[in-house]
């Protein structure tokens, strides 16, 4: 609770809000337009939004180094764009086109750059879990003091594996962060229909790992949690669990019709808790910005957005000599 | 009625063993369940009980005397009531006229004696020796060799990489306190420290995964499963987050990991124990898969495995590690992955097999030359990248093919291989390829039943005398 303070009485500059304002709009002008181009038919496959969970990595983006490390599931636009890659190239691998971070062969699922420390991108629920915690099983090899953040959803806490990981992870005090994006639905299956665990970031004791509930939806809570776990992490006592309350207001994919909840349900959420409109009264609330700052934001993101997109449409497809590329180093 | 205490096999695989040590002498009364004597397997040396109580009338193995054959008298129990001279002549009795190898030395008190004597008798004598030697390629005719087992290479390997790279680690289950299960990696803690040599828990998804992240993240590990039958626990991280994550990046997270461990069947360790995944994880691009027979190949393919950029699975076999063969004496010997090796050099007929495969193939080939059937022995040693090129080569000489191979039948190594002559060179062929597989069910456990299952050499045999017609 004493987050939930903090965000009622923001110890934070002007500054900073403004670029968790632009950050987090960025997340959801990028998912609205790839919303659209999917219905275009510009994108294919699978296709899954970030859009109501932004608070959670603008947050912990705050909280962590550049050189911090990232690892999530397929939901990973958000997470990119943050993590500094260039939406152009993000957009251009949901079209599928040569200039995709993956040059058109991951997709939406898959995509990775070493230069911003993204490690996917990852398609199977759960095995992006000890994928993280090697990742930062090497920075402990290597006598270096990077974190990485490994994402994953309340539906991913019910595999094996990540039982299996907080074990070494806790044994070997692994420098990582376990930050479960609790949006209630494993896609269909709400978490009250999936376990009878009263919260999923408990689970960590019973492997003598510490962890924390935080508001997933308040982006000043996300990052006082994040920064509390990325110390921990750093003084050598990972690992740390950090369990995310948040929510998805789109489908589980594009394909998804949301019937396991309420029109209501949903539309409670956006009005009451959504977390860019949160950051937006506290920016305006704290003299930091003029409506005109804001709107002047808006226009910049939506500029942006709609730059990636015509990118991404332009791009022409790989060609067919990439089907053989990269298969073996 | 004195009883004879017999050498026990004290691993599924243990054909003989060296008597380290009697913690008895003549004389004394034992009970059962003491521990009477320390014996050496191949992996480590074990206390043994004794079952029966009694006196010890006669130890009739020397300590320190190896190369004790399984089953071998060791020693002898006086019963109640009976004078342990009674007891040590009765059991003599019975033993003069079988005079085999390991009751032969063993009376004799010097170990000197013994060390010569361990009679090979296994399958190498023959067939490892004299051919493979004459048509080795992989080093000059004048270098000098020694012999080491394929565990003690897979070993060495190990090491020297080790020594070479730092970012080299190993990790699984027993490798480091317990020297491994198999004792492969013997040593490597007290060299290199637990930093560098992790022993997991029984985790095989969880430790895999963190290995492969660990790879992304510049080591290069290498993953030992106690046995490759545990890692299907694994295999979601081997082939979608191993294999694939180079592709799916476009070429920008490579993933430098080898996967190695006893692969196949043993000895009597029945269906959960026995497969074998040569052509399981050949399937996938993204894999590099290697089989060795030999030691040499062991060595040298482990090595090239450990400083590849992509992930490989490294097949070995229990039954092949305790099997000696002659290694180079090069300085860093490496192997290039994806070529084969011409074991024999022949014209009537091609037999392409690896692992220990290349066990009944090349029995078969040394009888078949006795009527006069001179047989190509291709041995593979990589199975993905696969060199075709090598096989279609000597089949475009003998114009017969059989395969030989310890796993399933269907979507076999061998299938494969035979899809690609039919293709490339089916004017070539003088009669069906033959594919020789372990059979179409689990592995059983009677050790009747069990050979059955396997391939043997009597069917490579046949099935070259079908191919060839005679």
């Amino acid at each position: 609770m004493a987050a939930r303070k903090a965000a009622e009485k923001p110890n934070v500059s002007g500054e900073d809000l403004q670029r968790y304002y632009r950050e987090m709009l960025l997340v959801r002008r990028f998912e609205e337009k790839a919303g659209q181009l999917y219905g275009m038919g510009l994108i294919g496959g699978f296709c899954h939004l970030y859009i109501g969970q932004e608070a959670v990595v603008v947050g912990l983006a705050a909280a962590a180094r550049d050189d911090d490390k990232q690892i999530t599931s397929y939901r990973d636009h958000g997470h990119m764009l943050v993590a500094g890659m260039d939406p152009k190239g993000v957009m251009a691998e949901l079209t599928g086109r040569k200039d995709g971070y993956s040059r058109g062969k991951g997709g939406s699922m898959h995509m990775f750059s070493h230069e911003k420390h993204f490690y996917g991108g990852h398609g199977i629920v759960g095995a992006q879990v000890p994928l993280g915690a090697g990742l930062a099983f090497a920075d402990r090899y290597l006598g270096n003091d990077r974190v990485t953040f490994t994402y994953f959803g309340d539906g991913a806490a019910n595999q094996g594996q990540v039982y299996e990981t907080y074990n070494m992870a806790r044994l070997w005090n692994l420098p990582v962060v376990f930050v479960i994006e609790n949006n209630q639905y494993a896609m269909g299956t709400s978490t009250k229909r999936s376990t009878r665990s009263p919260s999923l970031w408990e689970r960590g004791a019973a492997y003598g790992i510490k962890g924390e509930m935080v508001d997933g939806m308040d982006v000043l809570a996300v990052k006082a949690a994040g920064e509390k776990a990325v110390a921990a992490c750093r003084a050598g006592d990972g690992p740390y669990i950090l369990e995310m309350m948040t929510y998805r207001y789109r489908g589980h994919s594009m394909s998804d019709p949301a019937k396991y909840r309420s029109r209501e349900e949903v539309q409670k959420m956006r009005e009451e808790r959504d977390p860019i409109d949160r950051v937006r009264e506290l920016l305006v609330t704290g003299n930091h910005a003029s409506d005109d700052d804001l709107k002047a934001i808006d226009k910049e993101i939506k500029a942006i957005v709609s730059e990636a997109a015509d990118f991404a449409r332009e791009s022409p497809e790989p060609d067919a000599a990439e089907l053989w590329t990269d298969v073996y180093a | 009625m004195a009883t004879e205490i017999l050498m026990p096999a004290l691993s599924p695989t243990m054909e003989e063993g060296t008597l380290a040590k009697w913690l008895v002498k003549e004389g004394d009364s034992i009970e059962s369940g003491q521990i009477i004597a320390e014996i050496e397997t191949d992996k480590a040396t074990m206390e043994f009980e004794a079952v029966d109580e009694g006196v010890v009338a006669k130890l009739l193995v020397a300590e320190g005397t190896e190369g004790v054959k399984v089953n071998t008298p060791i020693a002898v129990l006086a019963d109640e009531g009976e004078s342990p001279e009674d007891a040590a002549s009765a059991a003599r009795a019975p033993e003069a006229d079988k005079a085999d190898a390991g009751a032969e030395a063993a009376p004799k008190p010097q170990a000197e004696g013994a060390t010569e004597a361990p009679a090979p008798a296994r399958s190498e004598s023959a067939s490892d020796q004299a051919p493979v030697a004459a048509v080795a390629t992989d080093w000059p005719d004048d270098t000098p060799t020694r012999s080491l087992t394929v565990r003690e290479a897979l070993r060495e390997a190990m090491a020297e990489e080790m020594r070479r790279d730092d970012t080299v680690c190993l990790m699984g289950e027993e490798v480091g306190e317990y020297e491994g299960a198999y004792k492969i990696s013997q040593g490597l803690l007290d060299e290199f420290g637990a930093r560098r040599v992790v022993d997991t828990p029984i985790t095989e998804m969880g430790f895999t995964g963190i290995a492969v992240g660990a790879a992304w993240g510049g080591l290069r590990p290498v993953v030992e499963f106690m046995t490759f039958n545990f890692s299907m626990q694994a295999m979601d991280q081997i082939v979608n987050s191993a294999a694939k994550t180079l592709y799916m990046s476009g070429g920008q997270v490579p993933c430098p990991i080898v996967f190695r461990g006893p692969n196949g069947a043993a000895a009597r360790v029945a269906a959960q124990h026995s497969q074998c995944y040569a052509a399981w994880y050949s399937h996938v691009p993204g894999l590099k898969v290697v089989m060795p027979y030999t030691a040499a190949d062991a060595k040298g393919l482990l090595k090239s495995a450990i400083r590849d950029q992509n992930p490989v699975v490294f097949l070995e076999n229990e039954i092949l590690y305790g099997r000696s063969f002659d290694v180079p004496e090069i300085d860093d010997y490496t192997v290039p992955i994806g070529k084969a090796r011409l074991a024999r050099k022949g014209d009537d007929v091609t037999i392409v097999s690896f692992g220990i495969g290349m066990t009944y193939a090349m029995e078969a080939a040394d009888r078949l030359a006795d009527d006069g059937i001179e047989a190509e022995v291709i041995d593979l040693r990589t199975i993905r990248p696969m060199d075709t090129d090598a096989i279609l080569a000597s089949v475009l000489k003998t114009n017969r093919l059989v395969t030989v191979e310890e796993g399933f039948p269907q979507n076999s190594v061998g299938n494969h291989i035979t899809a690609v002559v039919m293709e490339r060179a089916f004017d070539y062929l003088d009669a069906p390829v033959i594919n020789l597989c372990g059979k179409d069910v689990p592995m059983p456990y009677a050790a009747n039943l069990e050979k059955l299952a396997l391939v043997t050499t009597d069917e490579v045999v046949e099935a070259v005398r079908k191919v060839t017609y005679r």
